[in-house]
């Protein structure tokens, strides 16, 4: 079992004839992911990785129904996109890009909400039901079943943390990366509740950062709606204030969002947060074991 | 890119929105002739930090000598590390009352939102969160009168205040998304005789929009190095520790800074080179932090779509063409390992599999040097 995604998803890469997006297919399709068409405006009839190539989102639909879409699409390019296929009526978007303007991932929100769809992202690695489905960035070889629920809001330090439970053997269900930009589509709280319902998944690993109010707005849902025990590792214990680390969320302003609210935050949940990133794997094994 | 006020208030003025008549001036004679033909004036440092009023950046003139003297005493201020190339010179308002105005987006809700107290003047954190009233506003509708008009009941404000609101309100919202700000923010929006007319402009425009609108001045108060970062597209901060850090990812570099802590050392900056750099990019990124002389450098991998080959190729070149004789710990995992260990090996590099083994050494080769 997983959430969002599975075995019989299947997806459509937007900008599949791209660098990105023609690497990633390869390496989806790898994984076991169900690819069913790929878009790019102009370069309809060809084929990447065998996967047949179309000139509009709606073309593909025609011809093979999509429940999901993956971009990768330059950044200026993103919300036409992203409108295109939520007005060809597909549910699940991964928005992999950075740098898509604020106003722009705004109107895309706005229009998903109207459409009933999901979005993961933008500035995301994607997400992946482990041995299922990858929509998605991440190195094929860390996600390996198991009963660990993982929600990150950064990427990289998402594969390390993956990388030390798969050397503990402890694999997922569900992995999913919100992205590091102040307006994205899934929260924390959002895939939590997905989470909570997933019968496959036994523990939660939230991998939070500084800067904003979404830790704490998770602990709170944590406390008043979650029975599954949930560990945490939060980036961002050095960073000063006011400087911008990178995600354009991660920023300590007028003293909110700092580390120690956050800790305090999910420690008054009962959540456990790791010092360092190789304690999570403990931390799991020992809530598990309650 | 925050803007300095006088083109925030340059912005206000296209839209509709009253702003004090005013000059920008580069000199103190320059000042002088403003305040002979305004009158009472005020004069404003425009440099972008705030509590500019606090730091003595800020003065009220009553002729053109007093005007002369205070703006060459502001000109040879440092606030915030920068001394302004420019000051606003603006007739004195009749201020009857201080609002406070702001759009910006609110993540959690992903729509815009608009922040208006009757407390306006002071610093926004010490306005009391119950005398703020909040109103999302959704893209899709835009900011409509029944908006302005239940905004102001919350506010009790009826009247010709009311009436003000409803003509500045969507003006302000127009800018705000037409010109991609991330915050506009008039603080105070001052109540004069002649009704509304906003003494400050606080306004960010969206640095990923920016290409929309190259009819902006680029505007840069950073070091030399985060202009040099950022013409690398390089997320880079200054920090003032020993050890300097390389990693890929902005929660992972701001991970390996906590456990550089943890162990004990601190960090020289932040500096994440990105997902998917190619061996030029990762070289020049590590040319510029070892341009800042640090102690010991400590680079952290974790591949993904970066490429271990390539940045171990990208080490070694550096190595060979400029020489690294400082203390190095190479953590490398993921995309092309094998490949990558097999180029530091030949560069004579031993490189770590983990990030706290890697970071652990970084930290005692500090305390070795």
């Amino acid at each position: 079992m997983s959430i969002y995604i599975n075995d019989q998803t299947r997806v459509l890469v937007q900008g599949i004839t791209g660098n990105q997006g023609s690497f990633h297919t390869g390496q989806m399709l790898k994984y076991g992911t169900r690819i069913t068409g790929g878009v790019s405006p102009g370069k309809g009839g060809q084929t990447v990785e065998g996967v047949p190539v179309y000139n509009t989102v709606f073309e593909a639909v025609e011809n093979e129904p999509v429940d999901a879409s993956i971009l990768f699409i330059p950044a200026p390019f993103a919300k036409d996109a992203a409108l295109e296929a939520l007005a060809a009526g597909i549910k699940i978007l991964v928005l992999i890009p950075e740098h898509i303007p604020l106003h722009d991932a705004a109107d895309i929100m706005a229009q998903a909400r109207i459409n009933n769809a999901v979005v993961v992202g933008p500035n995301t690695f994607g997400l992946v039901s482990s041995g299922a489905s990858k929509i998605g960035i991440m190195p094929n070889q860390y996600f390996i079943p198991g009963p660990v629920g993982v929600v990150s809001r950064s990427g990289t330090l998402c594969y390390e943390i993956v990388g030390h439970l798969t050397e503990n053997e402890i694999g997922t269900t569900t992995v999913v990366g919100l992205g590091g930009d102040r307006v994205v589509g899934l929260h924390f709280i959002d895939v939590l509740k997905e989470f909570e319902s997933d019968p496959a998944t036994k523990t939660v690993v939230l991998v939070g950062e500084i800067g904003g109010s979404a830790e704490e707005e998770a602990a709170a849902f944590i406390k008043s709606s979650m029975t599954k025990p949930v560990v945490a590792y939060l980036a961002g214990k050095s960073a000063p204030p006011g400087k911008r680390m990178g995600h354009a969320g991660a920023i300590i302003e007028r003293g909110r969002g700092t580390f120690e609210s956050k800790v305090e935050a999910l420690n008054g949940a009962g959540v456990k947060v790791a010092d360092l990133p190789g304690e999570v794997p403990a931390l799991v094994k020992e809530a598990a074991g309650k | 890119m925050k803007l300095y006020e006088y083109l925030g208030k340059e912005l206000f003025a296209r839209y509709d929105i009253p702003v004090p008549a005013g000059r920008v001036v580069e000199s103190a004679e320059q000042a002088e002739e403003a305040a002979a033909e305004l009158g009472e004036v005020v004069i404003k440092s425009q440099v972008l930090t705030g509590k500019r009023g606090k730091a003595g950046g800020i003065a009220f003139a009553s002729s053109a000598g007093e005007a002369r003297t205070e703006a060459e005493r502001i000109f040879k201020m440092e606030l915030g590390g920068f001394k302004a190339e420019k000051l606003l010179v603006e007739e004195k308002i009749q201020i009857e009352q201080e609002i406070y105005l702001a759009l910006t987006v609110d993540g959690t809700a992903q729509k815009p939102v608009v922040l208006v107290s009757l407390d306006g003047g002071m610093d926004v954190e010490d306005v009391p969160e119950e005398r703020m009233i909040r109103w999302p506003v959704d893209v899709t509708v835009g900011l409509q009168g029944f908006m302005v008009r239940e905004i102001c009941r919350q506010l009790g404000v009826s009247g010709d205040l009311q009436k003000e609101f409803i003509k500045l309100l969507p003006r302000l919202y127009r800018l705000f998304r037409e010109m991609d700000a991330e915050l506009a923010e008039i603080n105070p929006l001052a109540l004069t005789p002649g009704g509304l007319v906003a003494a400050d402009a606080k306004v960010t425009i969206d640095d990923d929009a920016l290409y929309r609108h190259k009819d902006l001045p680029r505007i840069r108060e950073k070091t030399d190095l985060e202009l040099q970062a950022e013409e690398l597209d390089l997320a880079y901060v200054e920090l003032d520790g020993d050890i300097a850090v390389m990693a890929n990812g902005a929660g992972i570099t701001m991970a390996t800074l906590d456990m550089v802590q943890h162990y004990g050392g601190t960090p020289a900056n932040f500096l994440d080179f990105g997902g998917g750099a190619d061996v030029e990019k990762t070289s020049q990124s590590l040319e510029l932090l070892l341009g800042t002389d640090p102690r010991v450098l400590l680079i952290n991998i974790f591949g993904g779509i970066t490429r271990c080959d390539v940045v171990a190729e990208a080490f070694s070149r550096v190595k060979e063409s400029k020489g690294i004789d400082l203390p190095v710990s190479f953590r490398l995992v993921g995309t092309n390992e094998a490949e990558g260990r097999a180029i530091l090996e030949k560069a004579g590099i031993k490189s770590f599999t983990s990030m706290e083994e890697a970071v652990s050494h970084a930290v005692d080769l500090l305390k070795q040097s």
